[in-house]
């Protein structure tokens, strides 16, 4: 069965929102994308999923406060605590089982609520052997990346290229927060954080909300939908144990990677796929995620960045959006940001920055630090 | 449904969160005669992160759930997490996408200090509740002051359920509260907590863990797989974060999940199509309240049924065979060990001392949780 997604809506993202509860900004996504759908969610959804983590909301218990804003007020509803793509996913398997024929799935981040963002983060950390060393949870990304270099040959150079490239197609992008005309040589001046990270190779936090609305080809058709339909999905956990993971090669993001791209019978990814947005926000992520979900060759995905291949323009454009780089830092929304993303391009509704004659696309995310856990959907549309 | 297995139940534990998912995953796997290599796909439920202190606790335990180098997600719907895990496990294979998918549930209650209610008190609208510094026990005495007041129960008979769950569990070999010998008065001379609640109406808090292992029946011909119990129904549903503007003496998001789960089981009459119960039991009116809900009595019936021992694991409708949350123990999202282990284990005749002595064919489940709103219910046949 074909499952679709038929409806889009996103808050703008920002550095901080005062003026919005992030129970207001659900609310705006949702009807957003409800009007987009054309859907009723009193009457015409079957299912709601929200991606949501306690400590990043500031709740014991968060999925209390997701039905009313979302018009699932005795409903079925659940909360998955996971990236956004996870979410998606499990709509998706919701709808194959034949039991639900619409979906919505939520997810945003307030991270401006957050007095202590890095004091919660650092609670991830394994509590026995990581957090008596009582490092800043960004050490983790530090070390990936120091490794991911050494073993892929990356330089500096291409890592400042990726954080220009994302930063300047923020500008283009009327809802990202952090669109700058960064030079390669600021972010190579910008103050060392996580050697060899710095200060510019980290995405900032923001604040948004995005909600897609997804059916089943049936209930596509009875909304009058033109669907972007989900080929594929994919998730994947390496080992949460800093000590024994894969710290180089993203293992999480190839074994996604490979789980979608069979269900979505794409054989070669590097040639089948027009375009990708790819999890940015340590500025070595977007090489090391294109090289892991088969979009680059190993090794390779830091000389083509700096060969501006992956730029709006170049051969395989990646996060047009701007990335997390360009938008910000959304946490559990990440995935699904990059999901509609994917699908607005696709529909052709990406404004000032559509791509050309794109008709497959792919949309990948990560849990942030210090998580080895990501997801990756491919969406394509029939011309 | 091809395997169960639970840990212990005590209110401290020595394993980590890890190794308490290692051996509920171990048992489950045992039972179901399966490697972690069979595993397609594991879901994981656990209740609030801050019980273990951990953020993202489903990532720190998932190696743990047999999660390594495998599509791994937890779900998570407060305290419904114990019955909600099935449900998601059930739409990874039900969807095609998983053969054989590992469903691990894992609380640790006892890493919260002082006591793990401290936690509850961050459940609280910000603005409008938790200025008043509510905690659970006395929103519950409210839930529970309503129920009685509407129906005029008495509570000699809500003492009752206590009674027979704390009887029922000790036949249970991971009870952590059973008691043989208790009675009505034991219940009601125990200390008042918030009035009309006393602590022989709350169950514990606990640690511990559970797991079952679900497969296609494509795989259960394939391997010949002769223990296995049949997911026929699966609903659920959240009613509105409001809970001071709802009449909380039904649970109407129950029988909306009830009722879900029922069209898909095509049962149309539920109180003569279903044999057993095992409804959420964290105090002794939830299991009559959640009674209700399932349409297994009728609304105010509840009370009566348990004082003429319809209820009884040789009554009619047996209801909490395994002993419940009130003698089992509570660590809020492993109570899948008695909602759905127990279902497994009746109606594969593997429940022991606990088997309901007449034959039964068709069990539901039934969680709850968030704020009074979150209901899921799993039917079950043999």
């Amino acid at each position: 069965m074909r499952v679709g997604i038929i409806g889009i809506g996103m808050t703008a993202f920002r550095p901080s929102t005062p003026e919005y509860s992030w129970k207001e900004l659900m609310f705006e996504a949702a009807s957003r994308a409800y009007a987009d759908a054309g859907v009723d969610p009193r009457t015409d959804v079957d299912s709601f999923v929200t991606c949501a983590e306690d400590y990043y909301e500031g709740f014991g218990i968060f999925d209390e406060f997701v039905p009313d804003q979302l018009g699932a007020v005795l409903r079925p509803t659940c909360t998955i605590p996971g990236d956004g793509l996870q979410g998606l996913a499990n709509a998706f398997m919701q709808i194959q089982t034949g039991l639900v024929q619409v979906a919505v799935v939520e997810a945003h981040s307030k991270a401006s609520d957050v007095l202590t963002l890095d004091g919660v983060v650092e609670h991830a950390l394994d509590p026995i052997w990581n957090k008596p060393i009582e490092m800043h949870p960004f050490v983790v990304a530090g070390l990936e990346a120091d490794a991911y270099l050494r073993a892929s040959r990356t330089s500096l150079k291409a890592l400042a290229a990726v954080v220009s490239k994302n930063r300047r197609n923020g500008l283009r992008n009327p809802l990202a927060a952090y669109g700058a005309d960064v030079e390669e040589e600021q972010v190579a001046r910008s103050e060392e954080r996580f050697a060899p990270l710095r200060s510019l190779d980290i995405a900032r936090p923001a604040d948004v909300c995005v909600v897609l609305v997804v059916a089943s080809e049936r209930a596509a058709k009875k909304f009058h939908a033109n669907p972007v339909w989900i080929r594929g999905v994919g998730w994947a956990s390496d080992s949460p144990t800093l000590e024994t993971r894969d710290w180089a090669g993203a293992t999480y993001a190839r074994l996604a990677a490979e789980m979608a791209y069979r269900h979505a019978k794409v054989r070669r990814a590097a040639t089948e796929i027009d375009f990708a947005e790819v999890d940015d926000r340590f500025s070595y992520k977007e090489p090391q995620h294109l090289e892991a979900i088969g979009l680059a060759r190993k090794g390779e995905a830091g000389k083509r960045a700096l060969k501006g291949e992956y730029g709006p323009d170049g051969r395989l454009p990646v996060n047009v959006s701007g990335g997390s780089l360009g938008c910000g830092n959304v946490f559990e929304a990440t995935g699904l940001h990059r999901a509609a993303e994917v699908a607005l391009q696709l529909r052709g509704d990406a404004g000032s920055r559509q791509l050309d004659g794109v008709k497959l696309g792919v949309a990948q995310a990560w849990r942030f630090v210090p998580s080895a856990t990501g997801a990756v959907a491919v969406l394509g549309v029939a011309r | 449904m091809i395997g169960a297995g639970m840990t212990l139940f005590r209110r401290r534990l020595q394993e980590t969160p890890k190794e308490l998912c290692y051996e509920a995953a171990r048992m489950a796997l045992d039972s179901a005669g399966l490697d972690l290599a069979d595993v397609n796909m594991v879901v994981s439920g656990s209740a609030p992160d801050a019980f273990d202190g951990v953020h993202m606790k489903g990532e720190y335990f998932l190696d743990g759930c047999g999660g390594y180098r495998k599509p791994y997600t937890r779900v998570y719907t407060g305290g419904g997490t114990g019955v909600f895990s099935t449900i998601a496990g059930w739409w990874h294979v039900a969807s095609g996408l998983a053969d054989v998918v590992l469903v691990v549930n894992e609380e640790k209650m006892s890493s919260c200090q002082p006591h793990p209610q401290s936690v509850f008190a961050n459940i609280w609208d910000p603005i409008l509740d938790r200025p008043l510094k509510p905690n659970l026990v006395w929103i519950f005495a409210m839930e529970m002051n309503r129920y009685m007041t509407v129906h005029k129960v008495r509570k000699e008979d809500i003492a009752l359920v206590a009674v027979k769950n704390k009887r029922n569990a000790v036949e249970h070999p991971c009870a952590q509260l059973a008691d043989p010998n208790i009675t009505v008065d034991d219940v009601l001379r125990s200390e008042v907590m918030a009035w009309p609640v006393q602590r022989l109406d709350i169950s514990p808090p606990s640690d511990g863990a559970a797991a079952v292992v679900l497969a296609s029946e494509d795989f259960i011909r394939r391997r010949k797989i002769r223990d296995r119990a049949w997911i026929s129904g699966v609903g659920w549903a959240i009613d509105s974060t409001m809970w001071t503007n709802r009449d909380l003496y039904f649970p109407e998001y129950v029988a909306r999940a009830a009722k879900m789960a029922y069209k898909m089981a095509k049962i149309d009459a539920p109180r003569r199509q279903i044999d057993f119960a095992e409804p959420y039991d964290p105090f002794d009116y939830k299991e009559l309240h959640h009674l209700e809900g399932l349409l297994l009595a009728d609304k105010g019936e509840a009370p009566i049924l348990t004082r003429e021992g319809v209820t009884q694991r040789d009554g009619k409708l047996p209801v909490c065979p395994s002993g419940g949350l009130l003698g089992v123990g509570n660590p809020i999202a492993a109570t899948l060990g008695m909602k759905i282990g127990e279902l497994f284990w009746q109606l594969t005749g593997q429940a022991g001392g606990r088997q309901i002595p007449h034959e039964v064919h068709t069990g539901v489940s039934q969680a709850w949780g968030d704020l009074m709103q979150y209901g899921c219910v799993v039917v079950m046949k043999a």
